[in-house]
């Protein structure tokens, strides 16, 4: 059921090369995390389609086997 | 069978000025998450229609493909998809979702500042 944090990462990096990302796992149970994604590529773009492009990222994985991954992004100033 | 469930969500938010898809009621939410959601908004003294997607299998998984979007509480606000728990809390906490309902004309009572 439960996702690695860094598989995480990987995924979010694989589409999104640029990207700086931390994970928190934020019970230590590899089930609730929180995920910081800053990337170039979401500057321009709205709230909504930064996180459409994560949960792209993350191939089906979110609302499935990933439960809870509060998720915030960013664009680099 | 998909175009019969979209109809009743544009519907839905067509019909509703604000609507939150979400698991339960906003009385009796059944996740943490919607629950989140809903507290805010009443919080804020917003008027909303709340959609308990668990009553609804087709409902559940059409609302995320609708909105392109995998998690449910999903906000709607005159027929715009706004964002999940995340979106939402960010922009309640900044003040932007009270800008974003003035800005379309939806009541709020006693606005805190």
């Amino acid at each position: 059921m439960a996702m690695e944090a860094n598989e995480i990462e990987r995924l979010i990096k694989e589409a999104i090369p640029d990207a700086t990302v931390r994970i928190e796992d934020l019970r230590g149970d590899g089930d609730h995390y929180a995920a910081y994604v800053s990337s170039a590529t979401f500057k321009g773009k709205s709230r909504v389609q930064q996180h459409q492009m994560v949960y792209a990222a993350l191939k089906g994985r979110m609302g499935g086997e990933l439960h809870a991954l509060a998720l915030q992004t960013s664009a680099p100033e | 069978m998909e175009n019969v469930v979209f109809d009743r969500i544009r519907e839905e938010i067509s019909d509703n000025d604000v609507v939150l898809f979400m698991k339960g009621s906003p009385v009796f939410p059944q996740c943490g998450f919607s629950a989140a959601v809903a507290q805010a908004l009443t919080v804020m003294g917003v008027k909303f229609k709340g959609v308990d997607v668990l009553q609804d299998p087709g409902i559940r998984q059409g609302i995320k493909d609708f909105s392109n979007w995998p998690t449910i509480p999903q906000l709607y606000v005159k027929g715009e998809f706004v964002g999940g728990c995340d979106i939402v809390r960010e922009m309640y906490e900044s003040g932007e979702l009270q800008q974003l309902l003035k800005d379309k004309g939806i009541e709020t009572q006693a606005a805190s500042a």
